[in-house]
């Protein structure tokens, strides 16, 4: 096996596209044996080489306790956001460059009811591919119209919108020649602590998809098109914006209680 | 507008990576401050988030909530609190106890939090992100000096190296440490994680 980092074997995307179509085949070997489906990346993905240190390697502890506080969670409210944080394209002097759209869709948890009042984060590169992050060296131009930062509430039907531009795509060092796809990164609150949600929303049709270790550490074909947006023509604004639309389904129980206490 | 229709079960969206560029975005100014300031019950806990070569993690995220004081788990807004004029986080507003905090770790993996005993239980629930970490992990800080801690189901469950991973540990006048291990390795034993199902 190629050492991660090596100076005398530089890690080809070939090396890791292979890893993760042997990911892929075990995960199909899993449900062929009669597994169940899995949402959610397993915490050792080996063509993401950042996991190897950082995975927890016993199995975790179920706790199933109806008392716990985890079935609550933390509240925010109109003290936590202004008017203009839910729009990336007006926190500057001037209009940031790239294509202008919109990111629209409902938080819901998995009983497929709205999940009302609580916050949603977004962070993104600019449209040339570049945080404005002091440790993001990549050469792309920095815009001065442009930080890549967004909050909004969800409303009393689950839903948020954001204002912005479309992210690039980016080079990152996981090995050689490695590209992220475009992608926004998300942060979602539910009513309990157990539904905690950071995820990325990817664009339809990207082509770095299959080489991205990080979007295929979802092995489930249909939980990975999960992370896909939709293009929705009649979500553009004529003139103005292209439109997207992205639900999330936050994992993990809620107490039902909650709802009585909101 | 969304036409209204009848809840259903939905297929979960799946975890990624926090990555290492959310720290323009999720910080905030006070997020490790959840005690109102100078009260005098308000306890320090912190501690290093260490990989799998017990090497510090710089670039992780510790968010903490737990019950206020007298019990309540409804939490406050307010942790974000911002200035409606220029938008800057301006911090609480001193006063509110919101349950919640949102801490980066510095270069040295360190994290720190101020906040108030939780009522009613003996832990403070935690989440832990990271660059590296492809679905974020859960665990709970145990006050060491909370009571007796043998009735808890959670530990009760445990052997007692493992038990020992989610119990502070004494650094000093209301200051509790509590590192967390993302892996185990030779010289150290892996933090307890929680599957809330
Ligand atoms: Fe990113």
């Amino acid at each position: 096996m190629t050492v991660p980092g090596s100076m005398t074997t530089p890690l080809t995307q070939a090396t890791i596209s292979t890893e993760i179509t042997g990911s892929r085949e075990h995960y199909a070997r899993h449900l062929a044996d009669g597994g169940s489906a899995r949402t959610h990346p397993d915490r050792a993905y080996p063509p993401y080489r950042s996991s190897l240190l950082r995975h927890p390697k016993q199995p975790l502890v179920a706790v199933r306790d109806p008392e716990m506080v985890e079935l609550s969670g933390p509240a925010f409210g109109v003290t936590d956001i202004t008017d203009l944080d839910h729009d990336l394209t007006r926190q500057h002097q001037g209009e940031p460059l790239g294509e202008r759209i919109t990111v629209t869709g409902r938080v819901l948890d998995r009983d497929g009811r709205p999940v009302r009042g609580q916050l949603v984060e977004i962070w993104q590169a600019n449209a040339s591919g570049r945080y404005a992050h002091q440790r993001d060296q990549h050469p792309a131009p920095l815009d001065p119209n442009f930080t890549g930062v967004g909050r909004c509430l969800t409303d009393d039907q689950g839903g948020y919108r954001f204002v912005t531009v479309k992210p690039g795509a980016y080079p990152w060092r996981n090995h050689d020649n490695a590209w992220r796809p475009a992608h926004i990164h998300f942060s979602l609150f539910g009513t309990a602590f157990t539904q905690r949600l950071v995820t990325q929303m990817y664009f339809p049709g990207d082509p770095l998809f299959p080489y991205d270790p990080i979007l295929q550490s979802v092995t489930d074909d249909r939980a990975r098109e999960r992370l896909v947006a939709a293009y929705d023509h009649e979500r553009s604004v004529p003139e103005w914006s292209l439109g997207y639309h992205w639900d999330i389904v936050l994992d993990g129980p809620a107490a039902t209680w909650t709802e009585e206490g909101h | 507008m969304t036409p209204t229709t009848t809840p259903a079960p939905q297929p979960p969206t799946p975890s990624q990576t926090v990555g290492p560029f959310y720290g323009y975005a999720l910080p905030f100014t006070g997020g490790g401050d959840i005690a109102p300031p100078g009260h005098p019950d308000t306890l320090t806990l912190h501690g290093r988030v260490l990989d799998g070569a017990g090497q510090p993690v710089p670039d992780a995220i510790v968010e903490a909530w737990q019950p206020a004081p007298d019990g309540s788990r409804t939490g406050a807004p307010g942790s974000l609190r911002r200035d409606p004029v220029t938008g800057a986080v301006i911090g609480r507003d001193t006063v509110t106890f919101t349950g919640f905090g949102r801490v980066p770790t510095d270069a040295d993996g360190h994290y720190t939090l101020r906040t108030l005993p939780p009522g009613g239980v003996a832990y403070i629930s935690l989440a832990v992100f990271a660059r590296g970490l492809l679905h974020h992990l859960h665990t709970r800080a145990y006050l060491h000096d909370a009571g007796p801690l043998g009735d808890d189901a959670l530990l009760a469950g445990l052997s007692p190296v493992r038990r020992a991973t989610l119990i502070t540990t004494s650094d000093g006048p209301r200051v509790h440490r509590f590192d967390i291990r993302l892996q185990g390795g030779d010289e150290h034993e892996e933090t307890v994680f929680l599957d809330f199902g």
